[in-house]
């Protein structure tokens, strides 16, 4: 009797952790509001089971430090840091748990859930967001040196169409027979100076839209660059300008030496600009950051200056007028508030220490995902009944006992799942209706042996317990050796099938609890209340 | 109380060359097909790109097609996934298409334009899309083989400790027969190979290994039971013993794996074929591979068994057991196997 109850409380304990579990709670998500646009918190209730991108639906980004541009020698601290700023940028960027995290050495994992756009996802996360202000090139350094450029070009037999067209002219491939004919009839005077425009302050040249690959390609050669004044970069525009009928787009030349980077940036939000309604992100820069910037904007006052975001001069280099303290604004043109909010937003977090590079991509819809649960759902509840059907039939009351245990099966690997916050996946469901009907083996083995024993004439209570006791060392086996080979896949796979890996896990030892434990108490139980019995229902 | 193979006493072994020229015919044409036409790696493996879209009603793929040319994908292969009016566009790296790192999101975009050309902007629904760079691709591949050879090795280790190297030897042998059984069944059945098919592979290693196992601990206890029988019969007695509690697993199992199969959707149905026809591999090799490869290895290697009971004698008469061993007479079985030949 004792026995009994021990075994009971034991299984009382195992329910009611499973249950607890798996009470649906308040979970605090942000979300965005429909009114205002920003992020608020929110609270939803619901199931605490993790489920997978590939249920819930999102966007799954593995991003590496980019090494095209040259090598970055120690990548896992690149990528650490890039972690802190991405969590950051990510915190904000209004999603319900979003995972950033680094996978192996230097790889960065970023799970947004629920988010549907791709586009923004990689924009906020690979976006490098160096801020920098520099003072346009006001002693003309780069237009003196242009015939010698020129020169170089010429020297190095480059005229008209020339330099090997860029992997982006080649893309829109249909320009570039217009643009050969354009520049061989111009080329006499220059290849370089012939396809600029000077523009309205020192250092800004006008480029029209079509040529501006070509330009860019021809600036980028090496020995062009050595022709350089050293003190001059080059950096173009961010949009295209219409000045007068045509696109242009804006090349500026500008002080090597910027006079104040983002590093010093402190805050800076989105709002728009009350006299023409565009966006603008107006920015507070640290106190440290305003002396320096006070500093240089008065020795520069009357010059021009390029606010540059990722290499590309935002709007207009303004004029200064006085000293600049504390205070400025980016101006954003015709983009939506959206874009500028990003931005501030990406401002806020800070720059990433290295660019980084998409080396994996998935995003899955919330609808895709639903349907996979709704499906795998169905799967679940028909597996079920057919097992059901399959022990009753054969086993009869034993069976029934079986299927009990079946049911605490179920509600007991859930629980695992919640308990250790363990994500389940679309293969990791797959893998729970599957393993309902592995789960029921050790019954079956169990049932058999019992029936042997009875066969060999043993009595009803010592059948059941050798059925138990012989059949122990079978299941034990068997269920190692597949946690072992669940085990290898944990480790070599990843997301989904590590769902799957974990469900089969959690699933094997909870079966090893339902249909040993509990189908033993049951049994117990049962000859207990019907000592006289002569023949079993097995 | 019903009774499936209740005293069974069938000859299993008696039809092993029947059994290992079914399987190598299979394997045969297996080996056929993954010649001449290769395995359908998913974009995992190979990287690529993978566009899923939902059409409000059923349009021609060649229709599809046409708009996937205009925009340069001449290399990216479309067909139905599940619905009628659900597609997949799948361009593999190394295809026509667009390459590299920042290629396979462009190549995701350029659908999203073709898309936008040929049916609309918001007539379509794109529900999946995966962009996977070369790296990861062949970072995946080295895994996928790394687990299923470290899931033989584990395999062996265990059965080794737990048996005796004889026996993991055989079930290793039976095992690897499943796994390239289960590549011929996917080369046949052109079905894609993902992640989530290497994890049924690896599901049907274990299922498979499980079956084994059941079936050798029945004879590790049948040896020390019944002394006087030759392995052959030990063997053929523990198969037929096993035979209720394999229908009935088997039985259960299929029941659910049939359910996925017809009801889970179409990402998860190439997980639910492998692991159909793993069932059935897996229930085979257990009979006929892995218990005639104890038989054979016993005979190359005699020696003692798993505990050291008592000498396998193989296919020569039992000699007298050793007089140390345990005094118990073994119980009479109903089914005491008799000599086959």
């Amino acid at each position: 009797m004792g026995k009994i109850r021990q075994r009971l409380i034991v299984i009382g304990i195992l329910i009611l952790v499973s249950i607890a579990a798996l009470i649906p709670r308040n979970a605090t998500i942000r979300v965005e509001d429909k009114n205002t646009g920003r992020m608020k918190d929110s609270t939803v209730r619901r199931v605490p089971i993790n489920l997978g991108l590939d249920l819930q639906g999102g966007i799954h980004l593995a991003l590496e430090v980019d090494q095209s541009k040259g090598p970055v020698p120690d990548c896992a601290d690149a990528i650490q840091r890039a972690e802190r700023v991405v969590r950051t940028r990510i915190d904000e960027f209004g999603t319900t748990e979003p995972v950033v995290q680094i996978q192996g050495r230097c790889r960065l994992i970023v799970e947004l859930a629920g988010e549907k756009d791709p586009a923004r996802a990689r924009n906020i996360v690979q976006r490098t967001a160096f801020l920098e202000f520099r003072i346009t090139d006001m002693k003309n350094l780069f237009r003196d040196a242009l015939p010698q450029i020129d020169g170089v070009l010429r020297r190095a037999g480059i005229k008209g169409p020339a330099a090997a067209p860029s992997a982006v002219a080649q893309l829109f491939g249909g320009d570039t027979a217009k643009a050969k004919k354009d520049t061989a009839d111009a080329n006499a005077p220059g290849v370089l100076s012939s396809l600029l425009f000077q523009g309205s302050m020192p250092g800004e040249y006008l480029v029209p839209e079509e040529q501006w690959q070509r330009v860019d390609s021809l600036i980028q050669r090496a020995d062009v660059k050595a022709a350089m004044p050293r003190t001059i970069e080059l950096r173009w525009g961010a949009q295209t300008e219409s000045r007068g009928a045509r696109p242009y787009r804006a090349l500026y030349a500008v002080d090597a030496k910027p006079i104040i980077t983002g590093e010093e940036l402190v805050k800076a939000s989105a709002r728009r600009d009350p006299t023409n309604n565009q966006p603008i992100v107006p920015f507070e820069l640290s106190r440290r950051g305003a002396r320096i910037f006070s500093q240089e904007t008065a020795r520069h006052i009357g010059d021009y200056m390029a606010i540059i975001l990722d290499g590309r001069v935002q709007g207009e280099p303004p004029v200064i007028k006085g000293q600049i303290g504390a205070n400025g604004q980016i101006e954003m043109g015709s983009k939506p508030l959206q874009e500028a909010s990003d931005l501030a937003l990406v401002l806020r977090a800070g720059a990433l220490p290295a660019p980084l590079t998409i080396v994996d991509e998935r995003t899955i819809s919330g609808t895709l995902g639903a349907d996979s649960i709704h499906d795998g759902v169905l799967a679940g509840v028909v597996g079920v009944l057919l097992v059901i059907v399959i022990m009753i039939g054969y086993y009869r009351m034993s069976g029934a006992l079986a299927v009990a245990a079946l049911t605490l099966y179920c509600l007991f690997t859930l629980g695992g799942l919640a308990l250790f916050g363990f994500t389940l996946t679309l293969p990791g469901l797959a893998g729970f209706v599957l393993s309902i009907g592995i789960a029921v083996d050790a019954n079956v083995l169990i049932f058999e042996r019992i029936r042997e024993e009875l066969v060999h004439g043993k009595s009803l209570r010592l059948a059941v317990d050798d059925g138990f006791l012989h059949a122990m060392n079978a299941i034990v086996d068997s269920n190692v050796s597949t946690i072992l080979t669940a085990l290898i896949l944990y480790a070599v796979g990843t997301g989904p099938v590590q769902g799957f890996a974990i469900t089969l896990i959690i699933g094997i030892i909870a079966s090893m609890i339902s249909a040993v434990f509990v189908v033993k108490t049951l049994f117990l139980m049962w000859l207990q209340r019907r000592p006289d019995m002569v023949t079993l229902s097995i | 109380m019903i009774r499936f193979f209740a005293n069974a006493n069938y000859d299993f072994i008696k039809w092993r060359r029947w059994a290992f020229s079914l399987t190598g015919g299979i394997m045969l044409v297996g080996l056929i097909f993954l010649i001449t036409r290769g395995l359908n790696y998913s974009i995992e493996f190979t990287g690529g790109t993978l566009v899923q879209f939902e059409l409000a009603q059923k349009t021609p793929t060649a229709d599809l097609r046409g708009a996937l040319d205009k925009v340069g994908l001449q290399g990216a292969d479309i067909y139905n996934f599940g619905s009628d009016t659900s597609y997949v566009v799948r361009a593999r790296l190394g295809s026509s298409a667009a390459q590299g790192e920042a290629g396979t999101q462009a190549v995701a975009d350029a659908v999203a334009k073709a898309l936008d050309q040929s049916v609309g902007p918001g007539k379509y629904e794109i529900s999946r899309r995966e962009a996977v760079g070369p790296k990861v691709g062949r970072e995946l591949q080295g895994k996928a083989l790394m687990a299923i050879l470290l899931s033989f090795v584990v395999t062996l280790l265990y059965l080794a400790i737990r048996f005796e190297w004889r026996f993991g030897l055989a079930a290793v042998v039976a095992t690897a027969h499943d796994v390239v059984a289960t590549i011929a069944f996917i080369s046949v059945m052109h079905l894609e190979v993902s992640l989530i098919v290497v994890g049924a592979v690896l599901t049907v290693v274990g299922y498979s290994l499980n079956d084994t196992i059941i079936i050798f601990d029945r004879v590790r206890e049948n040896l020390r039971k019944y002394r006087r029988q030759n392995l052959y019969e030990i063997l053929n007695l523990s198969i037929n013993e096993t035979l209720p509690r394999s229908v009935l697993t088997h039985g259960t199992t299929i029941a659910t794996t049939l359910a996925l199969l017809i009801l889970a959707g179409e990402v998860v149905r190439p997980f639910a074929w492998v692991m159909s026809f793993g069932i059935f591999t897996g229930t085979f090799s257990s009979i006929y591979i892995a218990a005639p490869v104890l038989l054979w290895i016993e005979k190359r290697w005699p020696g003692e068994d798993a505990r050291g009971a008592r000498t396998f004698g193989a296919r020569t008469p039992a000699t007298p057991p050793a007089t140390t061993g345990p005094a118990t007479a073994p119980a009479p079985s109903p089914r005491a196997p008799q000599p086959t030949r």
